[in-house]
């Protein structure tokens, strides 16, 4: 069964997600750009994939070329899942 | 060659460990690095050498590549600062497999949990080039770059590419060597079916007792630059490659030609290159794989090429300490030869004992020995030949 969609528990998932691909952690934040985080398009994939593993929810590439920070790829998945 | 092109930096990581000193050290004192029938970089961490980041974003084969690149652009004043343009330096990894353990798990994966769970990094990891595309990212190198893969013989390929792009005037400077991290199950089954790994998992190049090559894996790069260019920025100069021939048997997929006749003509090719005889050549590093077929192939080739000079000179076989490192061998055993033809020694063959009929060369049975020159040029050979009948040999000389 896949987790309930809430911003809380997808900002949890995407947190803990974000050091793997190398993100500092002291510098992850709702506002923090991808960019500063050095998390680029093939890290991106990989959230997409641990976000569907997590919660069900489809990112489709598309969606995930817009987003430019943190909050932006949690609010993505809140409202897919609406 | 009509341009003179100097090695200035050399790295290796292998089941010697860390460096190529590491490597010509350990070999030359007769230390052998394979284990339990393997030859594993167990000395490698690649955290130890890499960032998170750089360690996902590569398969073992890459971060070997990677870490063996360092060492070379240290060695050659590089780091920091390229003295070309970047434009004008290269990057040539060779690979025999590329990243087959990134293919195999995510072959297991895509078995397992469906297509859905296939890492998007999979390819970008597994490709043969990898190894290629990462140095050149890594150190800023927007030259001719790409991946020869021609099995065993890659890693010798890619010096000789590298030596054709500087002397056709396309780059100034090439980090060219070899890669290779295959040591996964599929791997040693798919040898073994081929009947071309050793079931005692003993390497004893040219013995009689041989019974196949032990697998192995690790990586080595070498910086070349173009000689002239090399002295102008004051660089510090540890060989030249003086000669490169580049042959294919067209005998068969796997098997060598019986007679050497591929292999000889490559050797031919490499001292015409540089322009010298039998009679320079102070020391072989041979293809020396422990299999039946090479050792006795290669045997007849070097009595080919060198004729009457053949039986005077000191012949071994990296692989004897190390195994066999497939698409790395050629280069990390052009950074062994460099290093013994510098302390003008010999490094042993180990495990031999006991000769066959009519593999009567000196293979430097068990311990190294002085290379004797007598004030020559240190001038040596280094074989590499790969499955599908790939013959590639470089003529080094220590600096």
């Amino acid at each position: 069964m896949a987790t309930t969609v809430t911003p809380e528990a997808v900002e949890k998932v995407v947190v803990d997600a974000l050091p793997q691909f190398g993100a500092d952690p002291s510098e992850i934040s709702r506002e923090a750009s991808f960019e500063e985080l050095d998390v680029d398009s093939l890290d991106l994939a990989e959230l997409s994939q641990i976000i569907e593993d997590e919660f069900g929810v489809q990112l489709k590439g598309d969606d995930v070329g817009k987003i430019r920070t943190v909050g932006d790829a949690i609010d993505l998945v809140v409202s897919r899942a609406g | 060659m009509n341009r003179e092109i100097v090695v200035t930096g050399l790295g290796a990581v292998t089941p010697l460990g860390i460096g190529a000193r590491t490597l010509h050290e350990r070999w030359t004192a007769g230390t052998s690095g394979i284990e339990d029938g393997e030859g594993a970089c167990t000395e490698f961490e690649p955290t130890e050498h890499l960032t998170v980041k750089e360690v996902r974003r590569a398969d073992r084969f890459t971060q070997m590549a990677l870490v063996a690149s360092d060492e070379a652009l240290a060695e050659a004043g590089w780091d920091g600062e390229l003295p070309y343009e970047a434009s004008r330096v290269g990057s040539i990894i060779g690979t025999g497999i590329g990243g087959i353990g990134t293919l195999t798990q995510n072959h297991q994966v895509l078995l397992e949990q469906g297509p859905g769970k296939v890492s998007p990094l999979a390819i970008p990891l597994m490709m043969g080039n990898a190894g290629s595309g990462a140095v050149a990212m890594r150190h800023k190198l927007k030259g001719p770059s790409f991946a020869p893969l021609s099995a065993c013989a890659a890693g010798a390929h890619a010096i000789g590419e590298a030596v054709e792009l500087i002397e056709s005037g396309r780059a100034d400077a090439v980090v060219a060597g070899g890669s290779e991290a295959g040591l996964v199950p599929l791997a040693r089954a798919a040898f073994s079916a081929l009947d071309a790994l050793s079931p005692t998992g003993v390497s004893r190049p040219f013995d009689v007792r041989r019974d196949g090559f032990v697998m192995g894996e690790g990586a080595a790069v070498l910086i070349l630059e173009d000689a002239e260019k090399a002295r102008e920025r004051g660089a510090n100069v540890l060989a030249y490659v003086r000669g490169y021939g580049a042959t294919t048997d067209a005998y068969h997929l796997t098997a060598p030609d019986k007679e050497g006749l591929g292999a000889a003509e490559a050797m031919r090719i490499a001292l015409a290159d540089a322009g010298l005889t039998p009679e320079d050549v102070v020391y072989v590093n041979a293809h020396g794989t422990s299999t039946p077929l090479n050792d006795r192939s290669e045997t007849k080739a070097l009595k080919l090429a060198l004729g009457d000079a053949a039986k005077a000179i000191p012949v071994s076989s990296t692989k004897s300490a190390i195994g066999h490192l497939l698409g790395a061998a050629g280069a990390v055993e052009a950074v062994a030869t460099i290093l013994a033809l510098r302390d003008r020694i010999a490094p042993p063959t180990l495990g031999h004992e006991e000769p066959e009929e009519g593999l009567d060369l000196d293979y430097v049975p068990g311990k190294a020995r002085p290379l004797d020159i007598d004030g020559k040029p240190a001038v040596g050979l280094s074989n590499a030949f790969g499955f599908g009948g790939h013959n590639a040999v470089l003529c080094l000389e220590a600096a």
